[in-house]
Formats: C-alpha cells, sequence, structure tokens
C-alpha cells in the first residue's frame, strides 16, 4: 500500500510541473462590459519625458496572459478582423512587425490591448467600439504570442490555414531582433 | 424547474409551428424520399434481426429447460462428456447457413435501398451550400445568376418534391449536418466538399442538428428546415434578396445606428447597410426566423433581448461576446432587429 | 585428466583429442548436475514446498513489492486498479445520467459535461477494458497452462507500472483542470493545435500511448506464455479456450496498437507541439488520416476487449455445464477468423464522411460478416447447454445474461453496417445503446462471471452466493433500463455528445427512465464489489477445486502457493481434471534452488527447454518511470525526448544487463 503511495507521490512530482494548469487551461467567456475600463492610460513608459516607474500591471493581465484559449481565440480574431492585413503573420507589411522585441507603444500585454483598443498614430485604427474588451485582450494575449514571449505551453504551434513561418511554440523569444522590418 | 419544462413543452411546437412535433427530429419523419426508404429498409433489417434473436432465445430456454428432465446427458458424471449428439452437428452447419444466408440477403438488401436512394437523388434542380462554423449554419443559395444568390443561416427553406443538392462545407472542425426526417447524414470536413441530396416530399418545419462532436456548443448547433409549396418558396428566396428595410421610428434609428457603427457590424452583415461582417450570421432578415442562436431557443423578442444582451450565458463559449450594453442601447437595438423581418 | 592418461592423450589425433576433451567437460558437468536439487520422486511433500517457498518467494518490504515478477501479484495489481478506474468511470456516467435526465437541466455546463463523457469513454476503454482483461489473463493463464511464471516476468511487471502511471496521470490532469474534452477518439482538427488550446489532449494523446505501451508488452509476455510455456502434453489441440482467446488477443494487440500509438503519438503530438501539418489541410494534410489510423486500431480494439470475454464464456460453460464445450475446434477456428476479420472493417465508423460509395459497400459485407464467427460460437455454448446439464449458479447466471445481452447488441451492429441505416444512426444515441450492449453485455457481464468464478482461486474463499444472485439481478435488470431507451432516443433524433437537449422532442420520457436504470445499474455494481469486499472476511473456505472444474489452475491450492505447482502436471486431454480420476501425472526435474520453468514445443508441447526464470528486480519500475517521465514530460517541450531517451537507455540497460543468466537454458534430457 505504501508503495501505490508511493507512486502517486511520484505522479504528483510529475504533474508539478503542470501546477500552473488550472490557470493556462481557465476560459474566461464571462466577459468584461465593453464600457468598464478598456486598457486606456496605460501610456507606455518610453514616451513620458524622463521616464517614470512602470505603471502597475491592469489586474485583468492574469486572466489573459499565458492563457491558452485566449491565446487561440485571439489567433482566430486576428485573421477575422484582418489584422493580417497590415501585419501579415506577424511580419508586418504596412503595419510593423509583431514578431521582434520592439514595442513602440509598450510590450505589456495591457499595453498591447491599449494600443489595440486606442488606435495609435500613422494607421493604427482604434478598435475598442468595434470589439468587446475582452476580445481585445485575446488579441493582445495573441499578439504577446508572435513574439514568443507567453510560455510555450500555452500557444499553440500552428493554425488550421497556409503555413505562415516558424511554429509559435519554436519561435524564441524577441524572434527578429531588428525593428525596421516593417519598412520593407 | 418542471414548470418551465412543460412552458417549453408547450411553447416549443406553437412557435415553431409543426404539426407532427413529436417527429419533427426523429427517424419517423419520413418527410422526404430518403427518410422513407431508410424506414423501409429498417424495419426488413430488424425484422430479419428479431426472427434470428427469436431463434438464439428460444434455444437458450430450450436448453434450459431440458436440463431439467436430462436424466443421462453427455456430462463428466456419466463420463461422456467428449461426446455430443450428432445431430447437433447437422445443426450447427444448418445455423451457419442460415446466418449467412441472412447476412447476405440483408447485405443485398442494403446495397440495392443504396442504389435507390442514389437514383432519386439525381436531377437536382437546386443547389444550396452550407457552410458549418461553430455553432453556427452559413446556408447560401446557390444560383447561375448572380444577382439571385442568397445568404441567410441556421434556417432552410426547401421546396417540396423537387430534388435538393446541399454542398456541405466547413469553416473549422468536422460538423455534421442531419435532419432526421429528411435525409441520413453526411460530415462537413475541413479541406473536402461533400454533399447530399434531399427530396423532400412532405411540407412541414423540421428540426436538424450537428451530428459530430465539433466543440463545447455542439449541443446547441441545430438548424430549422422548412418544406413548402414551391410558390411559397420562391416568394421567400424573392423576399430574402431584399435588402433590410430602413429605420422608421427615432428607437429603431438609434438602434440601427448603435449596430451599423459599434461592435455588430464588425461579424455580422445586415444587407444595404454599412455592416458587412462575414465572420458571424448574417442578420439581413433575422426576425424572420423561427429560431434564434442555431436552434438553441425559439425567435422572439424576449429571447432576442436576453440573446443580445447576454449571449455567454445563454450558450456560454459562444463566439459571439456578452457586450454589455446600457437598457437603452439594448431597447434601440432590440427594436432594430425586430424590423428585420 | 590423471597421468596415466597423459600420454596417451597425447599420441591421439586431434579430432579425437578434441572429442575427448569434450566428452570429459560433459562428465564434470553430468556429474554437478546430479548434485542438483531438483524436484522428484526424491524430493517431495513438505520439503519441497518448502524449498520451492523459499526460491520463489520476493524479497519483503517495499523494494520487494515494487520489485515483484510474480505474475499472480502483477494479475491482482492489474484487476484491481482496473477495478477502481471502472468505479470512478461510472460514477463520471451516473452524472451524465443525471444531467441528461431532463432536458435543458442546468446541472452540469457545457465544458465539465464534455471533460465527463471524455473521461468516462477514455477511463472505460484505455484504464478498464483491455487491462481487466489482460490482468485477469496474466494471473490466471500460467495457472491454467501448468507452468511456474509467465514468460519475461519482468516485462510483466513493466506493463503494469506504464498502466498505472498513464491512468493516474490522465486523472491527475482531470483534477487539475487538464482533462482532454473532445470524446474518447478526438478527430482533428478539432483536437489540432488551433482549435484545442492548453494542453488537455496531449494528456489523451499520451495516456493513450502509456496504455499502448503496457498492452503491448502484456500481450507480447501472454503469446510467449501461450506458445511456449504449456505443461507438457497441451498440445495446441488440448489448449483451454480461454488460452487460445488470449492468444488470439494478444496477436491482435501486437497488430493493432501500434497504429493508436502512432496516430496520438507521432502525428497528433507534433501537430500540436512543432507544428508539423498532418491534418492541416491547407498545407496537404487531411483531417481523415485520423480517422483512419485510429479506428484501424479502434475497430480491432473492440475484439480486443470482447474475445477474451469469450474466453470466459467458454470456462463457465463448459464447468457448469459439466462437459466441455461442444465443437471445441470449431470455436477455435471462430476466435482466429473474428481476430484476423476485425481489420478489415474500420471503415464502418466512416461512413458519413464522404468517401467512395463502393469503397463502403466492401465495408458494410466484411462488418455483417464478421458477425458470422460470432454467431458460430453462440451456438456451441447454447449446444454445450442443450447437451450437458447446466447449474445456474452466479457465473452461469451471467452467461445467460451475457447471451441476452450481447445478441441485442450484435444484431444492432448488423443494422449499423448498412450505409443507409447507419446514415441515419451515426453519431447518435443509437450507437450508444449498441456499443454499450455490446461492451457491458459481451464483457462486463462475462467479466463478473469470471470474477466470481475464480475468486476462489484469487483469494481461497468463495463469494456469497445470495448476495451475487441479486446483484446479478440488479445489473440486468438495471442495464436494460438504461440502454434500450437509447436506441428508440438515437431515433428520435438525440446526437451523441450533447449536454443537454430541448424539451418537445420526445426526448423526455426515454431519458428519465435510461437515468433510473443507471441507478439501478450503479446498485448491483456497488452490490457486486461490496461481496467481493466482504466475501474476503467472511466467504467459505475454498478447497482447490469448489466448482469442480476441469482445467489445471484447479489442481494447486487456493490462492495457489508462489510457485504455483509443486510439480508440473501432464496433460493427456482436453478437461484434465476431469480425466485423471484424481491422481494428476506430473514430470520431475526443475530446480529448486534456482527458478526455473519448463518451456515446450509450439504445437505437440513436448518439453524442449528447462529456463531459468528471473529474479525479481527493481528495473522494471525504474525503467517505467523513466519511460513514464519522458512521455510526460514530452507533452510540454520536444526536448524530451532525446534529452529522455538517456535515462531510459541507462534504466533499460540495467535491467537487460545478464547478472542474473548465470548459466544458459539447459536441453531437457529424458
Amino acid at each position: 500500500m505504501s508503495s501505490r503511495f508511493r507512486a502517486s507521490v511520484l505522479a504528483f512530482a510529475m504533474a508539478a510541473l503542470t501546477l500552473g494548469a488550472c490557470d493556462r487551461e481557465e476560459h474566461h467567456d464571462r466577459a468584461k462590459p465593453l464600457g468598464e475600463t478598456v486598457p486606456a492610460g496605460q501610456s507606455p513608459d518610453t514616451i513620458w519625458p524622463g521616464g517614470s516607474s512602470p505603471s502597475p500591471l491592469d489586474p485583468r493581465a492574469k486572466l489573459y496572459d499565458n492563457n491558452a484559449p485566449a491565446i487561440a481565440e485571439g489567433q482566430q480574431l486576428f485573421s477575422q478582423m484582418n489584422c493580417v492585413g497590415c501585419h501579415s503573420h506577424g511580419g508586418g507589411g504596412m503595419g510593423p512587425a509583431l514578431m521582434d522585441d520592439e514595442w513602440r507603444y509598450g510590450g505589456r500585454i495591457d499595453q498591447i490591448a491599449a494600443s489595440i483598443a486606442e488606435g495609435r498614430p500613422n494607421g493604427m485604427p482604434a478598435w475598442k467600439t468595434k470589439l468587446t474588451s475582452d476580445q481585445i485582450w485575446k488579441l493582445a494575449a495573441y499578439v504577446r504570442s508572435l513574439s514568443g514571449l507567453p510560455s510555450k505551453d500555452a500557444v499553440s504551434s500552428r493554425s488550421e490555414g497556409m503555413s505562415s513561418g516558424t511554429p509559435q511554440t519554436l519561435v524564441s523569444h524577441g524572434n527578429i531582433k531588428n525593428s525596421d522590418t516593417a519598412e520593407q | 424547474m418542471t414548470i418551465r419544462s412543460i412552458v417549453r413543452v408547450g411553447l416549443a411546437p406553437l412557435l415553431l409551428g409543426a404539426c407532427q412535433y413529436q417527429h419533427y427530429q426523429s427517424d419517423f419523419g419520413a418527410a422526404a424520399v430518403e427518410d422513407r426508404q431508410f424506414l423501409a429498409l429498417f424495419w426488413i433489417f430488424m425484422g430479419v434481426c428479431g426472427f434470428m434473436y427469436a431463434l438464439v432465445i428460444v434455444f437458450l430456454i430450450a436448453g434450459v429447460v431440458r436440463s431439467r428432465r436430462a436424466a443421462d446427458a453427455n456430462v463428466v458424471e456419466t463420463g461422456r462428456h467428449h461426446q455430443s449428439s450428432p445431430l447437433m452437428r447437422s445443426t450447427l452447419i444448418g445455423w451457419t447457413a442460415l446466418i449467412g444466408v441472412g447476412l447476405a440477403g440483408l447485405a443485398i438488401a442494403s446495397f440495392f435501398a443504396d442504389r435507390s436512394m442514389a437514383r432519386a437523388a439525381t436531377g437536382e434542380k437546386l443547389s444550396i451550400t452550407v457552410t458549418g462554423n461553430q455553432w453556427w449554419w452559413d446556408v447560401s443559395y446557390d444560383s447561375d445568376d448572380a444577382s439571385k444568390t442568397m445568404r441567410t443561416a441556421n434556417e432552410l427553406h426547401l421546396p417540396v418534391g423537387v430534388p435538393t443538392r446541399i454542398i456541405l462545407k466547413s469553416a473549422d472542425v468536422i460538423h455534421s449536418f442531419w435532419v432526421p426526417s429528411l435525409n441520413g447524414k453526411q460530415d462537413l470536413i475541413p479541406g473536402r466538399q461533400n454533399d447530399i441530396t434531399i427530396v423532400p416530399r412532405k411540407i412541414g418545419i423540421f428540426r436538424g442538428q450537428c451530428a459530430e462532436f465539433c466543440g463545447t456548443q455542439h449541443a446547441r448547433m441545430s438548424l430549422v428546415v422548412i418544406v413548402e409549396p414551391y410558390r411559397d418558396f420562391i416568394q421567400w428566396w424573392d423576399h430574402q434578396l431584399q435588402p433590410a428595410p430602413a429605420p422608421t421610428t427615432p428607437l429603431t434609428l438609434a438602434g440601427y445606428q448603435y449596430v451599423t457603427s459599434g461592435a455588430c457590424g464588425a461579424c455580422h452583415n445586415i444587407g444595404g447597410t454599412p455592416a458587412s461582417g462575414t465572420v458571424g450570421p448574417d442578420l439581413t432578415h433575422l426576425a424572420s426566423r423561427r429560431s434564434l442562436a442555431a436552434g438553441t431557443m425559439p425567435m422572439s423578442e424576449g429571447n432576442l433581448y436576453g440573446w443580445v444582451e447576454d449571449p455567454q450565458s445563454l450558450k456560454p463559449g459562444v463566439k459571439m461576446p456578452t457586450i454589455g450594453l446600457e437598457p437603452d442601447q439594448l431597447h434601440a437595438v432590440v427594436a432594430y432587429l425586430e424590423t428585420l423581418k | 585428466m590423471t597421468d596415466i592418461r597423459a600420454g596417451v592423450f597425447e599420441a591421439m589425433p586431434p579430432r579425437e583429442r578434441e572429442r575427448e576433451r569434450v566428452e570429459a567437460e560433459n562428465r564434470r558437468l553430468a556429474a554437478e548436475r546430479k548434485k542438483i536439487a531438483r524436484d522428484g520422486p526424491k524430493l517431495k511433500g513438505e520439503r519441497l514446498t518448502a524449498r520451492l517457498d523459499a526460491t520463489w518467494r520476493r524479497p519483503p518490504g517495499i523494494i520487494g513489492w515494487l520489485a515483484t515478477v510474480d505474475h499472480k501479484e502483477i494479475g491482482r495489481r492489474y484487476i484491481l486498479t482496473a477495478l477502481g478506474f471502472f468505479v470512478l468511470a461510472g460514477i463520471l456516467a451516473l452524472i451524465m445520467r443525471v444531467q441528461l435526465g431532463s432536458p435543458d437541466n442546468t446541472l452540469i455546463g457545457a465544458e465539465r459535461y464534455n471533460q465527463l463523457f471524455s473521461m468516462h469513454g477514455s477511463t472505460m476503454m484505455f484504464l478498464f477494458a483491455v487491462p481487466v482483461m489482460e490482468g485477469v489473463a496474466v494471473y490466471i493463464i500460467p495457472l491454467m497452462l501448468g507452468t511456474r511464471s509467465t514468460a519475461f516476468p519482468r516485462l510483466n511487471a513493466f506493463s503494469y507500472y506504464m498502466y498505472l502511471f498513464g491512468g493516474l496521470m490522465l486523472w491527475i490532469a482531470f483534477v487539475l483542470n487538464m482533462a482532454p474534452d473532445l470524446g474518447w477518439f478526438e478527430y482533428t482538427p478539432l483536437s489540432g493545435p488551433q482549435y484545442s488550446p492548453g494542453k488537455h489532449t496531449d494528456i489523451w494523446a499520451q495516456m493513450v500511448t502509456y496504455t499502448e505501451v503496457a498492452a503491448l508488452a502484456a500481450a507480447v509476455v501472454l503469446v510467449c506464455t501461450i506458445l511456449k510455456a504449456r505443461a507438457p502434453g497441451m498440445t495446441l489441440a488440448r489448449m483451454p479456450l480461454f488460452a487460445w482467446a488470449m492468444l488470439v488477443e494478444g496477436v491482435m494487440i501486437i497488430f493493432a496498437m501500434p497504429a493508436v500509438a502512432l496516430v496520438t503519438t507521432v502525428l497528433l503530438i507534433p501537430d500540436r507541439l512543432v507544428g508539423t501539418q498532418f491534418f492541416n489541410a491547407a498545407e496537404g494534410g487531411d483531417a481523415l488520416l485520423f480517422q483512419h489510423m485510429f479506428w484501424f486500431f479502434g475497430h480491432p480494439e473492440v475484439y480486443i476487449i470482447f474475445l477474451p470475454a469469450t474466453g470466459f464464456v467458454s470456462v463457465i460453460v463448459e464447468t457448469f455445464c459439466r462437459r466441455p464445450v461442444f465443437a471445441h475446434s470449431v470455436v477455435v477456428l471462430a476466435l482466429i477468423s473474428t481476430g484476423i476479420l476485425s481489420f478489415g472493417l474500420w471503415v464502418h465508423h466512416m461512413f458519413a464522411t464522404g468517401l467512395p460509395r463502393v469503397g463502403y459497400s466492401f465495408f458494410t459485407a466484411a462488418s455483417m460478416s464478421v458477425s458470422i464467427p460470432t454467431g458460430l460460437q453462440i451456438f456451441c455454448w447454447l449446444a454445450t447447454m442443450w447437451d450437458g446439464r447446466p447449474r445456474f449458479q452466479v457465473p452461469m447466471l451471467y452467461v445467460v445474461g451475457f447471451i441476452v445481452t450481447f445478441v441485442i447488441g450484435g444484431l444492432t451492429g448488423v443494422i449499423l453496417a448498412a450505409v443507409p441505416l447507419d446514415l441515419q444512426l451515426h453519431d447518435t444515441y443509437f450507437v450508444v445503446g449498441h456499443f454499450h450492449y455490446v461492451l457491458i453485455g459481451g464483457a462486463v457481464f462475462p467479466l463478473l462471471g469470471i470474477f466470481t468464478y475464480w475468486y476462489p482461486k484469487i483469494t481461497g474463499r468463495m463469494m456469497d452466493e445470495t448476495l451475487g444472485k441479486i446483484g446479478f439481478w440488479l445489473v440486468f435488470i438495471g442495464f436494460h433500463t438504461t440502454f434500450m431507451p437509447m436506441h428508440w432516443m438515437g431515433m428520435l433524433g438525440m446526437p451523441r455528445r450533447v449536454y443537454t437537449y430541448p424539451a418537445g422532442l420526445g426526448l423526455e420520457l426515454p431519458n428519465l427512465i435510461s437515468t433510473a436504470g443507471a441507478f439501478v445499474l450503479g446498485l448491483g455494481a456497488l452490490l457486486f464489489v461490496l461481496n467481493g469486499i466482504v466475501s474476503l472476511y467472511r466467504g467459505a473456505i475454498a478447497g482447490p477445486n469448489p466448482w469442480d472444474a476441469a482445467s489445471l489452475e484447479w489442481a494447486t491450492s487456493s490462492p495457489p502457493p508462489v510457485y504455483n505447482f509443486e510439480h508440473i502436471p501432464v496433460v493427456e486431454s482436453d478437461t484434465p481434471l476431469w480425466d485423471s480420476d484424481g491422481e494428476l501425472p506430473v514430470v520431475t526435474g526443475l530446480r529448486v534452488d534456482e527458478k526455473e520453468m519448463l518451456l515446450t514445443t509450439v504445437v505437440a508441447a513436448t518439453p524442449d527447454v528447462r529456463e531459468p526464470v528471473p529474479q525479481a528486480s527493481l528495473w522494471p519500475f525504474i525503467s517505467a518511470c523513466a519511460v513514464g517521465i519522458v512521455f510526460a514530460a514530452s507533452i510540454f517541450s520536444a526536448w524530451a525526448v532525446p534529452f529522455g531517451l538517456i535515462p531510459c537507455g541507462i534504466a533499460l540497460i540495467a535491467w537487460f544487463w545478464p547478472k542474473d543468466m548465470k548459466r544458459t537454458p539447459e536441453p531437457v534430457i529424458s
């Protein structure tokens, strides 16, 4: 009997890797209404004169960052809302590349969500009237996965369409160092 | 709970207007040539299989009963446990022959039924493309004349007696198109194009359901098929080609403005308005449909309110987000949607 | 060599010298061999059993418990673990039935329900049905064949640990909210990387790998034991029908299981982990590839579950009708042909996918023809009852229940084999009814009967007869009440895998009846388990042969000693205990100071080789841990595979290091 227990302990040790499983796998379907604080005001630090301490992370971030269903839904929204039209599958085109490690307006998930919601100069439309904040956060989670920032066990390797570059699970952090890939 | 079930049992057939409500989603509906042939073949199989089963049971009972009377059976006590009755050997051969003949007969009946269904499914005059999505049906009526092609969702109208070809595609995962009263099912597989042909024979309203597990809300991916006379069908088609009516009251105007400029237009298409998203179902004639959210509930004002306000509580996991409208926005939007007949 | 002979030796020509040297060596070995203690006329009775016990007993304590290679201990563990999973999956089923008891029920949400039916199906198919059959066989086959051990006992132990780890991984994942939720066969592209985010599908895929490796290992053990380790004189023609069933089943496992391991581990997990395109139509893959490969395994799988059950029925019918099964060779041929034919049926699971109709006709014909051998078996059992004198104790009741139930399932299977009928009934509750009829009626009923039958052999006590009869009737009535309405529900339009259904379709009443029946069935199962537990302490003590049966496992005590038999029996008919008039002939000559078993030839079972049997060893457990960790870690990272090969390699090398083989197997000198 005690060896049965030992076997279970062993199995639990194996599963220790997966203790983060709950959060990774959780579906957050009951979305926050659009009217609620869309992540506005999360201005990236670099454009404040003199710099300042980074603003606190929005508490909703942990619901979406490293959340596998959120990243997968974000992937679908990315093509459905035609983000690929400007950003391609992360390599950029008319819009900047999303798979590099240069973030003009901040690379934290709440900063990316703010960029999507508010729009940005030089052509990024404001989506906050078109998408709910839940959808925006999911897109932000997916965008982060394009440059390999979330943990690998939360991203899916590829989409069910034509192949578009390195599988997400094999992308290393900050795939492309050169930030000028957008200007091709 | 029970009262709600009773109310639903009463309301559902009323709202869906089905005359034979026990059979509007059942193999016994016999509303199309295909289902009738299914039923004929099914009863043949049941007859033969029932007969074989009866033989087995009779043999079993006889063996049980006989044991009580057998005084000198071939058993170890009498030392004759290695012997067997020679009659039994011949019966074994007869049994094998009977099974073989029975199965061969059933297989031949099956082939004939299959061929007969295939022969009936020729000369299609109508072509519809159904694309399965998680968890709704994108329906498009095809025509050689491009101005006559029409898109709707979750509801099919078929003219009675006209062979109709339904082309089956999938936008995401494997689904299965199944209207039991009309036809057997066929899968919608991404990357492949399947098709079935239906020849409806009975006028009425029938319900179908997705029959291949396709994710969280597979259970709520249903569709309504209305079989009607040819004249009514053409009338319906022509009506579907019309763009959405313009709003006339201030409330519906406010709803129109919200719908076309807000989040709704990002996913839904309403003909004749700026809302032209293709991600979700076409809403041009939403209010004329009999059910909402792919058969999840009957179409009604109350259900529209509930659905627009919070789809996630009615069909958790569905792709349509809960937007969280203000009450007056909600009134305006629903008022506008109600005009989309 | 003495000095006197030295000069003579040098004078011999070289060939003669060589021969002389060999003969001298042989004389030396023969002298040594004479000193070895062997069982036989000189060493018998208590002195023999004491020495055999000392030799065959495993080391005490935890290490010994983990290191055991005794097939009886491993078989018991298999059975108990499988029964544990059966109870867990049964509880899930009861929860599902409560949810479906009324329309539009909100007891269980969609996601949770999807997890429930996926866990229920996966647990029942992968963690209960096949392992319990293998467990019973691992326990009883060496006893039934009259030998001291299985072949490859360490592989046997490894197989159990792999199975346990796979099952634990799946259920721990369930607790951690990582349960698979796409059914027990998770079709692509729903199970692909885009539509199934997270790791729950990978957990399912790897659980399949664990259980597949375990099943393969156990199958190899069983096939080799059955072919090579039978008692002398037990020709293939005299071999019991249960051994035939396990032989065919083992070969089927060897051919079928690699297909599912391939499709989950080599195709699906790489698609999800490293972005291969096997199932992506846009890049040249095909979603249907998964279905073909899965069902190429999946259809033989159900016969892998069913054939041992037919073996159980043959065993029970023989003992309780007091005569061997009618037309023994016909039953054997039926087993073999079922095994072969079952590999040609798999497309009948795919009739709705739009493949060419001509191909479908072939599979309709094949699916119908596979019922012919089974129909023959049923005739043979019924003829045995007709010709014999059946006693209706609990095991025989389960056999009658099996016949009444399984034939219904087989006939609904014939209905489903016809394409026009299948297109209406596929993926509906009709199919759910069908497969529960063949799986519960065809496998679980015989299993419950055989537990009652072999319980005295395993534990030394009889199960309570009255409790057993009540349990049987509860199970029988509960089962039919639960699953017969499902055929009706399917024809009324209720698809499979739905967490709820709308009111107004006529589904309310059949679902309610089905739910009520499920609780009766659960009660019956509970009563059976209680009977098993209570009888351990209060059951009547059983002698070596309480049922007065004919096969060799009843020739030794209940429970058997760790070395199985004092002397290896010799078999002269297919019902040895009935034909030997109380005194079974034996062969003598196996060593008592080391573990040794007798191998015989494949067909005629003449004694062939005395094979050393390995000592208890921890390496199977350690290897299972290493392999298990590699499998689990590869869910998260592909690097686990190359890096994990190192500890696996070390463990396997240590296992196979020939340290136990002090001497080579010795030919039998008659």
